[in-house]
C-alpha cells in the first residue's frame, strides 16, 4: 500500500531514535499522541497524564493532514478513541509506512487480556512503538482508560442533569396549561397530572408531554 | 419466552442489512433471539469488539475476517465465518476529469479499455512525479483485492505506478473532491453521495470485475461459535430468511427507510433504495442505471461460505503482501468459512445446500445446475473479467500465473 506525506529526513529520523533511547529511560522524554475528536475528551486526558509527569503530549483533533501530522510529531505512543472513523486510515499508516522509524503497533498485552477489555470498554485504543517496554505502557493505558471512564460519567451526569431541567419546565408548562384552562391552583394542577398519569402508568412529564403539544397544536380552539 | 441477547458489530453500510431486516422485521425474535446491533465507525473498531467479546458476531469485511485468523498486524484470533452476508456492491468512482479520459463514453466502462486507459495515465502520472493515488476502503478489503486484479491484469500493477491508500469510507467523497484521491473504490451509498455531489463518476462495477465476489461476512470468534452451536445456527436461520425478505418484490422501500434510520445507516433513503434495487447513478444528473447483478444478498446460495471464496482471498494476500505461499496458512484461511455450520442450522429448511465445499471460482460462463444435497441450486455466471479460472487445490500455479 502506498502512503501518504513525504519520506521522513535522516535528522529527524535520528532526532527520534535519540528520544526514544530516551523514553527507555525517563517518564518525561515519551511523546504522546492524543487522537480524539471530542477536544473536551482529549484535553482531561493529556491533564491526567500531565499530572504524572508526562508532559510531553499533542492532542490531535482533526482528521484531516492527520498522518502528515504524525510523521512530523514521530510519538512513541498513540492514544486513539475507539469510535474515530479514522482508525482504519492510521492502522493502515503504522502498518505499512516507511517513513517511521519503527514499526507502531496496536497494544495487545495477551497476559492481561483484562487490561484491553477494559480499554476497549472505556473506548481507547492504544499504538506503541516497537520496543518500548509493557512495564512503561501499562501506566499511561491505565491512566487512559481511568481518564475515559471519567469523562464518561461527566457526560452521562451532565445528560441526566440537562434532561431533569428540561422535564421540570416541561412540567411548569404542563401545570401552568391546567391552571389556566381549568382554573385549578398549583396544587390542584399538579396533582390532576400526577392521578392522570398514575392511571395511565405514564411518567409525569410523559403526560405533561402531551399536554403542551396539544395546547401547542390546538390551544387556539375553543 | 425469554430471548437470547446476540450482539453484532456492523458499519453503516448497505450491505449490513441483512442483521438489521432480521432485528427490524421480527425473524431474529421468531428464533428466540434479541438481535443487537452495535455500530461503530472503523473496522478496526468493529473487530476489536468482536475479539475482546464485546459483541458475539460482526458485519465484517471477508479478507479482514482472514487476516485476523492469520494473525496479519496482531495476534492471531481464530475466526469462523458461518454466512455470507453479500456478493459485490461495490463500485469504482474516479475523479470527473479522470473519468472522461479513461471512460470517455455514457454508461458503465468495459473493464479491460478502461483499466488499460488508466494504466497508460498511470504511468504518464508517474513520470510527472505526481502518481495516481486510489482510494479503498480497507487494507483487508475485497475493494482492495479486485481493484489491484483488475489493475494489474490490464498492465498497471499497483505498486509499480499507482498507490493505493485507506480512507474511511463516510469520507471518500471528500477525499475525492479534494483531490487527495483521483478515484475511490467504495461500498454503498458512498460511491453515490460522491456522484450526487459531482465529486466523481462511475466507471465500473466490481461485480464486472468478479461476477460473483464474496463480500461481507457474518464473523465470530470460533471459540464463542463451539460454545454455543445452537443459538449460531438460530442466528443464521433469521439472517437466512431476512435475506429472502430482502429480495422480495415490494419490500425495497421499507427496508430503505429502515436502513436510513439514525441509528443504522443515518443516511439517505433514496440513495439505499437505489443500491439494493441495483440501481446506481452513474453520473451527476443521469437517471440511474439499472444493473442486476450489483449486489447479490440472496439468490444462488449467495450466503453459502464457499471454501473456495476463502482460498481466492488468501492467493490474493499473498500476492499483494509479498508473502511466501504457505500450505499451512493455506489451510487456516479456508478453514475459517464454516460450510458446515451453515448445513447444519439450514437443514431440512427450504433453502438449498450445496454439496461440495469448494468450487472452481470463475469457471461458470452461464447459468449451470449444481449438486446440491437439499433443494435445487442453479448458479449464474461467476467469471473473472480476464477469464481466469482459480482452483482452490492449485494456489501456487496460480499465484505462479499471474503476473508477480
Amino acid at each position: 500500500m502506498g502512503r501518504i506525506g513525504g519520506p521522513l529526513s535522516a535528522l529527524a529520523q535520528t532526532k527520534w531514535q535519540l528520544r526514544l533511547a530516551a523514553a527507555q529511560h525517563s517518564m518525561e522524554a515519551m511523546r504522546i499522541a492524543i487522537i480524539d475528536e471530542s477536544a473536551g475528551r482529549a484535553a482531561i486526558i493529556q491533564e491526567g497524564l500531565h499530572d504524572v509527569g508526562l508532559t510531553d503530549t499533542v492532542v490531535l483533533t482533526d482528521r484531516r493532514g492527520i498522518l502528515a501530522q504524525l510523521e512530523a510529531l514521530a510519538p512513541e505512543v498513540v492514544l486513539i478513541d475507539l469510535e474515530n472513523p479514522s482508525r482504519d486510515v492510521l492502522e493502515e499508516y503504522f502498518a505499512v509506512s516507511r517513513a517511521l522509524a519503527r514499526p507502531i503497533a496496536m497494544f495487545v498485552d495477551q497476559s492481561d487480556e483484562e487490561a484491553t477489555t477494559a480499554a476497549v470498554d472505556a473506548g481507547v485504543s492504544a499504538y506503541i512503538v516497537a520496543g518500548l517496554s509493557r512495564n512503561r505502557i501499562k501506566p499511561v493505558l491505565d491512566l487512559a482508560v481511568r481518564r475515559f471512564q471519567a469523562f464518561s460519567r461527566l457526560q452521562a451526569e451532565l445528560h441526566e442533569a440537562r434532561t431533569a431541567l428540561a422535564d421540570r419546565a416541561t412540567t411548569d408548562r404542563a401545570k401552568a396549561i391546567l391552571m389556566r384552562r381549568r382554573g385549578l391552583d398549583e396544587p390542584g394542577a399538579y396533582a390532576l397530572l400526577r392521578r392522570h398519569a398514575m392511571a395511565s402508568n405514564r411518567r409525569i412529564v410523559e403526560v405533561a408531554e402531551a399536554i403542551v403539544t396539544a395546547e401547542a397544536l390546538m390551544g387556539d380552539l375553543p | 419466552m425469554s430471548l437470547d441477547r446476540v450482539r453484532v458489530g456492523f458499519l453503516p453500510l448497505v450491505d449490513a442489512a441483512l442483521p438489521i431486516v432480521a432485528r427490524e422485521q421480527g425473524f431474529a425474535e421468531a428464533e428466540g433471539i434479541d438481535l443487537v446491533p452495535v455500530r461503530d465507525l472503523s473496522w478496526a473498531t468493529v473487530r476489536d469488539r468482536l475479539l475482546y467479546g464485546r459483541t458475539d458476531a460482526a458485519h465484517l469485511l471477508a479478507p479482514l475476517a482472514i487476516a485476523t485468523a492469520l494473525g496479519r498486524g496482531r495476534p492471531a484470533v481464530p475466526i469462523a465465518v458461518p454466512f455470507v452476508l453479500g456478493l459485490n456492491g461495490n463500485a469504482i468512482t474516479l475523479s470527473p476529469a479522470l473519468a472522461d479520459v479513461v471512460s470517455p463514453g455514457a454508461g458503465l466502462g468495459e473493464p479491460h479499455a478502461v483499466g488499460t486507459a488508466l494504466a497508460a495515465v498511470a504511468r504518464a502520472r508517474l513520470a510527472e512525479g505526481r502518481p495516481l493515488r486510489l482510494g479503498v476502503v480497507h487494507r483487508y478489503s475485497s475493494h482492495n483485492y479486485m481493484l489491484r486484479y483488475w489493475l494489474a491484469a490490464c498492465g498497471a500493477r499497483s505498486d509499480a505506478g499507482v498507490e493505493t491508500v485507506t480512507v474511511s469510507p463516510p469520507f471518500a467523497a471528500e477525499a475525492l473532491a479534494a483531490g487527495e484521491v483521483d478515484g475511490i473504490c467504495v461500498g454503498e451509498p458512498w460511491n453515490s453521495v460522491a456522484v450526487d455531489r459531482g465529486a466523481g463518476r462511475i466507471v465500473l462495477v466490481t461485480a464486472q470485475i468478479w461476477r460473483r465476489g464474496v463480500e461481507k461476512v457474518l464473523a465470530a470468534r470460533t471459540e464463542r461459535l463451539t460454545d454455543a452451536p445452537e443459538l449460531f445456527h438460530r442466528l443464521i436461520r433469521a439472517l437466512h430468511a431476512a435475506a429472502a425478505h430482502f429480495v422480495r418484490a415490494g419490500t425495497i422501500e421499507g427496508t430503505a427507510a429502515t436502513l436510513a434510520r439514525p441509528d443504522y445507516l443515518d443516511g439517505s433513503a433514496e440513495l439505499i433504495r437505489r443500491a439494493i434495487s441495483d440501481r446506481i447513478r452513474l453520473a451527476q444528473g443521469e437517471p440511474p442505471l439499472h444493473f442486476p447483478d450489483f449486489m447479490f444478498q440472496y439468490r444462488e446460495a449467495a450466503n453459502f461460505p464457499w471454501r473456495s471464496q476463502a482460498a481466492w482471498l488468501y492467493s490474493q494476500l499473498v500476492r499483494w503482501e509479498g508473502l511466501p505461499y504457505s500450505a499451512d496458512a493455506a489451510r487456516v484461511a479456508e478453514g475459517v468459512f464454516r460450510p458446515d455450520v451453515y448445513r447444519a442450522a439450514l437443514a431440512g429448511g427450504p433453502a438449498p445446500l450445496p454439496g461440495a465445499n469448494s468450487k472452481m471460482e470463475g469457471a461458470l460462463a452461464r447459468e449451470t445446475g449444481v449438486g446440491s444435497i437439499q433443494g435445487r441450486l442453479m448458479l449464474g455466471s461467476d467469471r473473472f473479467f480476464d477469464g481466469r479460472t482459480f482452483d482452490p487445490d492449485h494456489i501456487p500455479s496460480y499465484l505462479a500465473s499471474l503476473d508477480r
